[in-house]
């Protein structure tokens, strides 16, 4: 299961004589088995497609599946670091990996940049200069959606989200944000696929409108069921609710439905019209925000190779603070605890061309930095 | 919390308990006529879930996929049983483990390499969708009591056939003594592939309904499996009514567990740590009733080779 991707043998065995840059090992540690593997792969295909377009040929990228169990994830980090000896780590899905893996790798001198989970954690106290978060504060996404519930004028929310680091910070940041009172607040066990229950207690609660944090398998399974179960409260969530690579699956019970994202296909740019033109050539489908985070967090690294000899790491992480890079996504730059600063839009599930897929239908908070920044000792 | 609430929340259980009825009562005929642990089942159930999605996408009909599923997970049982299956019997549990380890290896993988790694969409039939209500209940979906059907259906026909036919007779003496029954002159080979075909037929059959129910995916299989161990461990290995009475326990346990145990903690503690104790002790419920229930009967509750 073990994929090198360079520019080629060919061109690795030319220019092993005269090339001033030091090759940049990179271990990607991600979930390709298993549910939730569609988040992983798009991952993996969005940092590939950049080094792909880049045509980076001093970059040497491992990819291995972590299965979505934290004791792989730390076995795989102990591996990358001790014998494949990589300078970077990225990869990593599911916040419960993160917290296994990063602050051991981190304290260890080993860079990691986060194409997905951002764990409070690692926000706040337990902030540091090897650890970068090129998508965004688990909270963030959630945020968007509380204020986005003020303004829908929902007054009785329900809120429902798996009971791991990612699903209460989940619940802590919508609740940070939504000004109205909750109908009910449930924790369901990550990775279960009926709710049946759930929504009973949704119905008998009386709400007037419900949110939930449900990323994958979890998502399609609650949006199936919820739509035959005859409840017509509206339903709001975070992207990962209603990706790209879920919204298929789902169908045309989705339409409609408002959730919160830091991208979307439809931003006008450059670099996004590139993305989501050579995703599509590349892969044959659509993109999904954890695609964007991938072709980000590639961007990222590249960018700060261009500046910095990665030997040096002080010189290094300064380049990789600068965030000189194209961003997907618009405007993006690097809070003091290396976090993203950024706009959070509201989407909507619509039909274009028979395909279900997101819209952009506004801006949720503009320039947002995550609740914990403060927390955090760095400058 | 009304009653009514309640009644519904037990129906729920009900009907999550009967879902790994389907896959528990393949697996522990399996288990208990050939003694051999299938770790592969998910795989079968995964399986008939792709026949099933395919075949109602490319036909628009979810009763063709049904039975698509069916057939689909049947023929795959039969095929592995002849090519790899039947070398196991002899060996002890460990080989049977490693090997049908590696069937689940090659079905997700080769799933992934025909259908992609997205999930497939799969919805339920229009004729039942929506709710009718029941005493007590408002609205409850039709397709869930289809499910609860479906399951008693299949509990019922699988008691007919091994306490009435011919061929039950053969499984249960298959059961007792391999040996005596091929002495017999009766086909044990044949009959082995029969049991085979027949509990993966069960399997496809649960992941085509509940795949419409759920999401149909690469990997879907193991949870239900896991949880499906569970249930033939309490039930006792190898007896079916163990198997129905065990899952009814465990869908029960698991689902009032995981809605009223947060509301129960919340009278002695605040919300917030009401909400996220209630919900880790809820997901370890079930594991600790089987810890309970083998402590008092190590061999589960209906022992089939008593």
């Amino acid at each position: 299961m073990k994929k090198l991707v360079s520019a080629g043998v060919a061109a690795l065995l030319c220019c092993t004589a005269g090339v001033a840059q030091a090759e940049v090992k990179i271990g990607m540690i991600t979930t390709l088995s298993g549910g939730g593997s569609t988040l992983g792969i798009d991952v993996r295909d969005g940092f590939e497609l950049a080094l792909k377009q880049a045509g980076a040929s001093d970059v040497k990228l491992l990819v291995e599946d972590d299965a979505r169990k934290p004791d792989v994830a730390k076995k795989l980090a102990d591996k990358f670091i001790q014998k494949d000896k990589v300078d970077i780590l990225t990869g990593i899905i599911w916040s419960n990996l993160a917290m296994a893996v990063v602050p051991a790798a981190t304290r260890k001198g080993t860079l990691y940049i986060s194409p997905n989970a951002g764990p409070s954690a690692l926000a706040g106290k337990a902030c540091h200069e090897n650890y970068f978060n090129v998508a965004w504060q688990n909270d963030n996404l959630h945020e968007a959606m509380g204020s986005h519930a003020n303004k829908a004028d929902y007054k009785k929310t329900f809120i429902l989200a798996p009971n791991y680091p990612a699903g209460t910070d989940a619940l802590k940041g919508f609740k940070r944000m939504y000004k109205g009172e909750l109908a009910g607040e449930l924790f369901t066990k990550l990775g279960q696929d009926d709710y049946a229950a759930e929504i009973a207690q949704i119905r008998a609660s009386g709400a007037d409108s419900v949110f939930f944090f449900l990323p994958g398998g979890m998502g399609i399974a609650f949006m199936k069921q919820y739509a035959q179960s005859g409840v017509d409260v509206p339903v709001m969530g975070p992207a990962f609710s209603f990706s790209q690579d879920i919204l298929p699956a789902i169908g045309d019970a989705a339409l409609g439905v408002a959730n919160s994202s830091q991208w979307g296909k439809d931003i006008e740019s450059e670099v996004n019209a590139k993305f989501v033109k050579g995703f599509k050539e590349a892969y044959g489908r659509l993109p999904s925000l954890y695609a964007s985070q991938g072709y980000d967090a590639a961007n990222l690294i590249l960018s700060a190779m261009e500046k910095a000899d990665v030997s040096d790491k002080d010189d290094f992480r300064a380049a990789l603070k600068e965030a000189d890079f194209a961003s997907v996504r618009g405007d993006f730059k690097f809070g003091n605890n290396n976090h993203p600063i950024q706009d959070i839009y509201v989407r909507e599930v619509v039909k274009e061309d028979g395909q279900i897929t997101n819209k952009i239908i506004g801006v949720a908070i503009k320039g947002h930095q995550d609740a914990y920044a403060s927390k955090c000792r760095m400058k | 919390m009304t009653a009514a609430l309640i009644f519904e929340q037990v129906l729920n259980g009900l009907q999550f308990g009967l879902t790994l009825f389907l896959m528990a009562a393949g697996l522990t005929l399996v288990f208990g006529v050939m003694g051999l642990i299938n770790l592969a089942h998910g795989s079968l159930y995964m399986v008939g879930a792709f026949c099933c999605a395919w075949i109602t996408q490319q036909t628009g009909s979810f009763w063709l996929g049904l039975g698509g599923g069916v057939l689909g997970a049947a023929a795959a049982g039969a095929l592995i049983e002849m090519l790899v299956i039947r070398r196991l019997y002899d060996r002890d549990h460990l080989d049977q483990v490693l090997a049908t380890f590696a069937l689940i290896l090659i079905f997700s993988e080769g799933t992934r390499m025909v259908f992609g790694s997205m999930p497939l969409y799969l919805n339920i039939p229009a004729a039942l969708g929506g709710t009718m209500a029941l005493p007590g209940v408002e609205a409850y979906p039709v397709y869930r009591l289809f499910i609860i059907l479906a399951a008693l259906a299949v509990a019922l026909l699988l008691y007919l056939l091994i306490s009435k036919t011919r061929l039950g007779m053969r499984i249960r003496a298959g059961e007792s003594d391999r040996e005596m029954i091929a002495a017999l002159g009766v086909d044990i080979k044949t009959l082995y592939t029969i049991v085979f075909a027949l509990g993966a037929a069960i399997a496809g059959l649960s992941g085509a309904l509940v795949g419409a129910l759920r999401s149909v995916q690469v990997g879907m299989g193991e949870p239900v499996l896991i949880l499906a161990f569970v249930v033939i461990v309490i039930g006792g290995i190898g007896s079916i009514k163990g198997a129905l009475i065990g899952s009814i326990l465990i869908g029960l346990v698991d689902t009032l567990g995981r809605i009223f145990l947060p509301v129960i903690l919340k009278f002695f503690m605040e919300n917030a740590s009401a909400n996220s104790i209630g919900a880790a002790l809820s997901s370890m419920l079930i594991y600790l009733m089987m810890a309970g229930i083998l402590a008092v009967k190590p061999k589960g509750l209906f022992n089939a080779t008593n």
